[in-house]
């Protein structure tokens, strides 16, 4: 017997093991009926669940792009002060970052997957819930308990045959979605101790940021320097006429400023 | 007659059809068997393809049993040696 077959009876028959059967086939409708709507709320829940779980890693991707952007401005300034080894740790840092940021990604396209296959499975199952409703009124209204037995034989396994298939889909979700969360729930706790800033030395926070920042300070220390005695050096009368005067002074620059730096 | 594809939908499939969509399916059989993972999804992948491209979408409504009940599109080796399985254990949750 071929595959499809095997798969086809075995699946036909795990499904009608779960439609329960009361003594009143009458009743079995109704019960089937809670059944049906129970599972509607199911995987109404799957649906939600799932998108809360996509929203954790967009917010997650948004976390860690704003890292990588400020990695990337860091590694940027410390190449422009002269500090290859602080750009190329920010680098490596960067680089870290963006392979979690691709493996976020993969996920939040595996969890939009799930969700609109769990969103079409609820509009399938809703359609055949609110189908069966009526043939089970239908049924009641028309037919003794005697009658009525094949009709809901036939009614019975079409919709048990779709609840097997929107059982299968909600635990394949749960599934997916729990293996999700625990990785999502590890890269939380790695954003909020703040080792992903930093992927090449756990715990030492962000010391490219300490280091630029002490950097740059002295920078702009110097350049406003700079330029004040740029101001004072063009007030000199003698820069106009270029007299002797004028060139002790710009030569005095280039030693006062390295008087400035030696204490470091 | 009536195919489903697990996590899709319901198919009408011409009897026609049938025949190709056969051999499709003992590709599929034969990569489970070999337990070849890559080969399977492959032949899966061909089989549900088949399906889709001469089916057409059964009414959404309708409290039709299929004929046919296939695996879904992403499932593995695994999942459908469990599907084969006779174990007893419910398909709906809850």
């Amino acid at each position: 017997m071929s595959l499809m077959k095997r798969i086809s009876l075995i699946f036909r028959s795990k499904a009608n093991k779960a439609l329960d059967r009361a003594e009143d086939p009458r009743e079995t409708l109704d019960y089937s009926y809670q059944r049906q709507l129970d599972l509607l709320s199911k995987v109404r829940r799957g649906v939600a669940d799932v998108a809360t779980s996509r929203k954790r890693v967009e917010l997650q991707v948004t976390q860690l792009e704003q890292q990588s952007t400020k990695l990337q401005g860091q590694a940027e300034k410390a190449l422009q002060m002269d500090r290859e080894d602080l750009a190329r740790e920010a680098l490596t840092r960067k680089s870290a970052l963006t392979t979690q940021i691709n493996d976020l990604r993969a996920q939040h396209a595996q969890l939009m997957g799930e969700e609109e296959k769990l969103t079409l499975a609820q509009q399938r199952l809703q359609a055949k819930v609110e189908s069966f409703r009526t043939r089970k009124e239908t049924i009641k209204a028309t037919y003794t308990a005697a009658e009525a037995q094949t009709r809901i034989g036939e009614a019975m396994s079409g919709i048990g045959e779709e609840m097997g298939d929107v059982g299968m889909a909600i635990q394949r979700a749960e599934d997916k979605t729990a293996q999700m969360q625990a990785r999502a729930g590890a890269i939380d706790e790695l954003i909020a101790s703040g080792a992903l800033d930093d992927a090449s030395a756990i715990n030492a926070g962000d010391d490219i940021s300490r280091e630029l920042e002490s950097m740059s300070s002295e920078a702009d220390v110097e350049a406003e320097l700079m330029r004040m005695k740029g101001l004072s050096a063009g007030k000199e009368p003698g820069a106009i006429g270029g007299g002797a005067g004028s060139g002790d002074v710009l030569a005095e620059q280039p030693e006062t400023s390295t008087e400035g730096e030696e204490p470091r | 007659m009536i195919v489903r594809i697990l996590g899709e939908g319901q198919y009408d499939v011409s009897d026609e059809a049938l025949d190709r969509l056969n051999q499709l399916d003992s590709a599929v059989e034969t990569a489970v068997e070999v337990g070849d993972e890559e080969a399977f999804g492959d032949a899966l992948a061909a089989l549900l393809d088949g399906v889709r491209t001469v089916g057409i979408a059964h009414a959404l409504d309708s409290l039709d049993e299929s004929d046919l009940i296939l695996p879904p599109a992403d499932a593995t080796i695994d999942e459908v040696r469990d599907l084969l399985a006779e174990a007893d254990d419910g398909l709906i949750p809850g």
